[in-house]
């Protein structure tokens, strides 16, 4: 659990998912919403994936793997609509773009198709949560000094009248870049402290053969950009 | 009239006001991944217009004649994805076989593009702004092609403007917790800022 949310956290550390991540970010309930849709399927599919393992064959697993992916986005899809219209309207065309998010495709061939369907499931849940703790962060800072409010509840001191107006910048795109580097800084330099090797996640990538980020100093182990650079070859 | 006008109106909004990376935070795994120089950035962007057109193309009819007369609009992102999916194996042995040529310099990006929001996205947003019943199919699947191809551009746009901004961070001495992503990331945020100031242009 630790290693999902903290060592290994799938946006700040293996750099996946960057979309929602910068998207849905504007408001804290927005990046709760995101982050359990995503977990839910996550778990999903890693189970479902897990169990068949063994069947799917090796030549077509990424479209197979897609197919089970893209199931569960729609039944996440449809009970989002049912139940909270609300974050249906505001997460909008994210929702479905969860099917092309890279880390459930990244769990899906790194962990999933390789462990049992229990362990699966629990890497489901703790990257999910990795996932979730990375959009609520951007999502509260954002909020915050974007619109001087949290949840929608305002905060006396970052709103109209308090200590500083709302900063508009925050809640535009530019702020979801800015934001999501300078956490990324933060994560680097928490992590450099402590000399943890890092796997880098990009190799799973189909990307990963031209992609410079995955050869590139992400967490600035050579150990671990070694690692991304054979898996990149082995996947390409 | 009203025709070539919106048609102008759709291009240089996908290009400017409602660009696909900058403001809608879409492919932005090859903008930060394969941006690093100008060729393969140009090369990863014609291969996205190619795509994205291509695939509009075969979704739209698809989603106006076979998910809405038969009432499965549900389906729509596993049906999408799966062509998507299909269409750019096909493209690829397609390519292989007639164009070698083109192949050559093309190939190594399409596998890539299956799993890019981007083009997904695209072709979800399209039917979902012009397969309404308001247009007509031929009027709407007209909108729909140059508004993927527009979206496309936009993101040749960013992806162009991006490779520069990096080749000269290169040589700048930067700080060593912010080196790598950090201050791409920044980099591009402030790339996002100047386009803003084409809001309401269009």
């Amino acid at each position: 659990m630790k290693r999902g949310v903290i060592v290994e956290n799938p946006v700040l550390r293996l750099v996946l998912g960057t979309c929602p991540t910068l998207a849905v970010t504007t408001v804290a309930s927005n990046a709760i919403g995101m982050g359990i849709a995503a977990t839910l399927v996550l778990i999903c599919s890693n189970t479902v994936i897990s169990l068949l393992r063994s069947i799917i064959p090796d030549k077509v697993r990424i479209p197979a793997y897609i197919t089970v992916i893209a199931g569960f986005v729609s039944i996440v899809q449809m009970l989002v609509k049912a139940f909270a219209p609300a974050l249906d309207e505001s997460l909008g065309i994210y929702l479905p773009l969860i099917v092309v998010n890279c880390i459930i495709l990244g769990r899906a061939e790194m962990y999933a198709s390789k462990h049992a369907p229990a362990l699966s499931a629990l890497d489901g849940l703790a990257m999910g949560s990795g996932f979730t703790a990375a959009l609520l962060c951007m999502g509260i800072i954002r909020e915050a000094l974007g619109e001087g409010t949290l949840f929608g509840v305002k905060l006396p001191l970052l709103s109209e009248g308090g200590m500083m107006q709302p900063i508009l910048f925050f809640s535009l795109a530019p702020g979801g870049f800015f934001v999501f580097g300078m956490l990324m800084a933060a994560a680097n330099r928490l992590s450099r402290k402590k000399e943890l090797p890092v796997r880098n996640g990009c190799g799973d990538c189909p990307a990963a053969a031209t992609c410079s980020l995955s050869g590139h100093a992400v967490t600035g182990h050579s150990a671990s950009n070694h690692g991304a650079a054979e898996q990149g070859g082995r996947n390409v | 009239m009203t025709f070539v006008k919106t048609i102008v109106t759709v291009i240089l909004a996908g290009i400017l006001t409602d660009n696909y990376v900058l403001s809608k935070f879409l492919g932005i795994c090859p903008f930060l991944g394969v941006s690093k120089k100008l060729d393969t950035a140009m090369g990863m962007s014609a291969a996205v217009i190619f795509v994205m057109v291509l695939a509009t193309a075969v979704t739209y009819p698809i989603q106006r004649f076979v998910l809405e007369q038969l009432g499965l609009e549900y389906l729509q992102t596993v049906v999408f994805i799966l062509i998507i999916a299909a269409l750019v194996q096909l493209v690829e042995i397609v390519l292989k076989k007639h164009m070698p040529a083109l192949h050559a310099s093309l190939g190594v990006y399409l596998p890539l593009i299956t799993t890019n929001c981007a083009v997904l996205g695209c072709t979800i947003l399209v039917t979902e702004d012009f397969g309404s019943a308001s247009y007509g199919f031929g009027e709407g699947y007209c909108y729909a092609l140059f508004c993927a191809f527009g979206s496309g551009l936009g993101f040749l746009v960013a992806m162009a403007i991006f490779a520069g901004v990096r080749k000269r961070m290169e040589l700048c001495d930067i700080p060593e917790t912010l080196q790598g992503l950090p201050i791409t990331l920044i980099a591009a945020s402030l790339v996002a800022m100047s386009f803003l100031g084409f809001a309401g242009v269009v």
